[in-house]
């Protein structure tokens, strides 16, 4: 790591933010549950039957509407009344801390929050529109945490029970990850993100944590290249790629042995964009011609905790994760990668990279 | 009793006490560290003229070498307090100073530089603060953390000043002509270096300014970039990347440069901050001591017989400073002789 490490660490230590302890209300991801559904499932795992905390969920709560809301589809003011919907489900329930999955979506309660804290006429309309549509009413969260939050909240107690770290076995050398923070967790609102937004902590905060070193490249800060409209409006995709481009083609130097992100869209368009740039132009960005896996931080904790790399899902993603569970030394079966838990075969897809 | 206590004892403290012990009157001068001088004991070249500023602080220290002068070194005030006609200020040693009048001069701190996060001050080796490159200069030679030198240095201006996210909306005036000073000065040093500024305005408002940025920019070749550098970053080599905007040829802009220089704002002192925390003297909007009137009281206080003198009441050069000292000292000799008189 280049960085001057005390001082980074001081910058960082200034933007703390309260993250609850217990009693979550969970609000899922829409695309983390349709494309690499075990990083949510072990999140709730790991919660309920490791760290012993109370989670619930209700089967009520829908999208938040963030991505038509940043297409401009969805107004600002239906918008809010469904998120006062997913407050009146907390309320009702009785929870006060919120514990959001998606970067898109904990933008989009960040923003609606602030909003109401500077606007209280706005707060008081959405009250009337909640309870003219439904019949419910809301309180405003006493805590809100993004789930990434929250296990950088247990890293070291993650760390305690690791039974494997992140260590490149073959050289005993900590593994070099790139963290990649989605957008919308602290640019817009530094205050609601740990280490804020230039030097985010709350990746890098687990990686140490768990034995691997943090790559500082220069496009650090840049987008994913999902961007909303870079990749929604069709005409606009190669802006989509070359964004990521620029994000691979800085990192390439510095041969990370993987990537970390915190947000839906990065984690998604990081790994598959890999695999159209290497379908396009054959062009990899890992080491010995591989792509660099991409994975979330609920499977990295996951595989520091030894569970078995394809009941956290990590087959799902476009690059493959055997070079990095490998290089851990963690021990798994080829065998029942593509097989459901009842022993039933599920389809294997033909063009998976790394493999 | 004392005449007057002075509350700091950098340029403009030093300055008003040296002007009333002159006029005969007995003053303390109360300084916060083991010696005097302020920030200007940390700059090589003063602007217009690159004089040396030891010779200022010379004049200074010679200027207070009096009778009437007791200066209580590594001392803070805790408290100002007004009673029958006298001030009694307490300090950090102890002391229980009276005085007839007080004069606050607790000037300016250079705005951290690690606050603007995106600019990695304290973070990359190689990006200095303005105050660190006068440091080099004093110490002789302008060099990179490894020890090389620099063949490309950039400067970016307004770090810390006119911008909203560091709560300084304010201009630090002085920041845009210590650039193109510095600039000047490292070309003075390093044979073929090239430099660039990247600036918001250029506010050349003093007396030759705008004639050092043009000797900058037709003797030196000093580049100067119109835009805001949003980041800098580092690379695998340990080049600085630096992306900004460039306004005028309307195009965003990515540039590897060896040394980044920031142009670190004036900030109220925290010595300043702390006087008004524990009295009733008003900051303004800016946190600098709010002045009776802007144009005709700017050394009177809302407290009458305290009075500023300096940058603890806005950005000011040395000239500017030693100039509203000198009309601190008269608005104190006015009120000690209409108090005598009643």
């Amino acid at each position: 790591m280049i960085m001057n490490e005390p001082d980074s660490k001081r910058i960082w230590s200034e933007y703390q933010k309260e993250i609850a302890d217990d009693h979550y209300f969970y609000v899922r991801s829409c695309i983390r549950q349709s494309f690499f559904p075990g990083s949510e499932q072990f999140f709730l795992k790991m919660m309920r039957e490791i760290l012993r905390k109370d989670v619930y969920e209700n089967p009520s709560h829908t999208t938040c509407t963030g991505i038509g809301y940043h297409t401009d589809i969805v107004p600002f003011e239906t918008i809010m009344t469904v998120i006062a919907r997913h407050f009146a489900l907390m309320k009702e329930a009785g929870y006060k801390n919120i514990a959001i999955s998606c970067v898109t979506s904990f933008g989009i309660y960040t923003e609606i929050i602030e909003t109401w804290k500077h606007f209280p006429d706005t707060l008081e309309k959405t009250r009337e529109y909640l309870f003219k549509a439904t019949g419910r009413e809301f309180d405003v969260p006493e805590n809100m945490a993004h789930t990434s939050d929250i296990v950088y909240k247990f890293r070291n107690e993650i760390a305690s029970m690791a039974k494997y770290r992140l260590v490149n076995r073959h050289t005993g050398k900590p593994l070099r990850v790139v963290e990649h923070i989605g957008c919308h967790y602290s640019k817009m609102f530094p205050k609601y993100g740990v280490g804020g937004a230039e030097f985010p902590k709350v990746l890098s905060g687990m990686i140490e944590a768990w034995g691997g070193e943090v790559v500082d490249y220069p496009e650090r800060r840049h987008c994913c290249g999902f961007g909303f409209r870079q990749y929604i409006v069709q005409a606009n995709r190669g802006y989509s790629l070359s964004n990521s481009i620029k994000k691979f083609e800085s990192m390439k130097p510095y041969r990370p042995d993987f990537i970390i992100t915190n947000c839906p869209g990065c984690n998604m368009f990081m790994d598959r964009w890999q695999y159209t740039i290497r379908e396009m132009e054959g062009r990899t960005y890992g080491e010995n011609g591989l792509s660099i896996p991409v994975l979330t931080y609920e499977e990295v904790a996951g595989l520091v905790l030894g569970i078995n790399p394809w009941e956290l899902g990590l087959q799902y993603h476009m690059v493959q994760p055997e070079p990095l569970i490998d290089k851990m030394g963690i021990e798994y079966s080829h065998s029942d990668k593509f097989i459901t838990k009842d022993g039933r075969p599920l389809p294997e897809p033909g063009k998976l990279i790394n493999v | 009793m004392t005449d007057v206590v002075v509350i700091g004892g950098g340029v403009a403290g030093m300055e008003a006490a040296g002007q009333l012990a002159g006029s005969g009157y007995k003053v303390i001068l109360v300084e916060k560290n083991p010696y005097a001088g302020g920030n200007l004991r940390n700059w090589y070249h003063l602007f217009p003229d690159r004089r040396n500023g030891n010779d200022v602080t010379g004049y200074l220290e010679k200027l207070v070498k009096s009778p009437n002068i007791e200066i209580l070194y590594n001392t803070c005030v805790t408290g100002i307090t007004e009673g029958k006609g006298k001030f009694t200020v307490t300090a950090s040693g102890g002391q229980v100073l009276e005085a007839e009048a007080v004069i606050v001069a607790t000037g300016f701190d250079l705005f951290n530089s690690r606050r603007k996060e995106e600019y990695g001050y304290g973070i990359y080796r190689n990006v200095i603060s303005s105050a660190d490159l006068e440091m080099m200069f004093r110490n002789g030679s302008v060099k990179m953390a490894d020890g090389g030198t620099p063949g490309s240095v950039g400067f970016i201006h307004c770090v810390g000043s006119r911008d909203e996210k560091s709560g300084n909306l304010y201009c630090s005036k002085l920041c845009c002509i210590t650039a193109v000073k510095q600039a000047m000065e490292i070309h003075e040093k390093i044979k073929g270096v090239k430099t660039f500024c990247f600036y918001m305005d250029m506010r050349m408002g003093g007396a030759y300014y705008e004639e050092i940025y043009r000797e900058a920019q037709e003797k030196y070749g000093v580049s100067f970039i119109r835009g805001k550098v949003s980041e800098v970053s580092q690379n695998i080599q340990g080049k600085l990347i630096i992306k900004a905007e460039d306004t005028l040829a309307g195009r965003p802009l990515k540039m590897e440069l060896d040394l980044v220089v920031l142009m670190a704002g004036m900030e109220m002192s925290e010595a300043g901050g702390n006087l008004a925390r524990m009295s009733s003297l008003r900051q303004g909007e800016n946190r600098f001591f709010a002045t009776a009137d802007n144009h005709i009281a700017s050394n009177r206080s809302n407290i009458k017989g305290v009075f500023y003198a300096g940058s603890c009441t806005a950005p000011m050069n040395i000239t500017e400073t030693i100039s509203h000292s000198r009309a601190a000292v008269t608005e104190v000799i006015n009120f000690l002789r209409d108090k005598s008189r009643r």
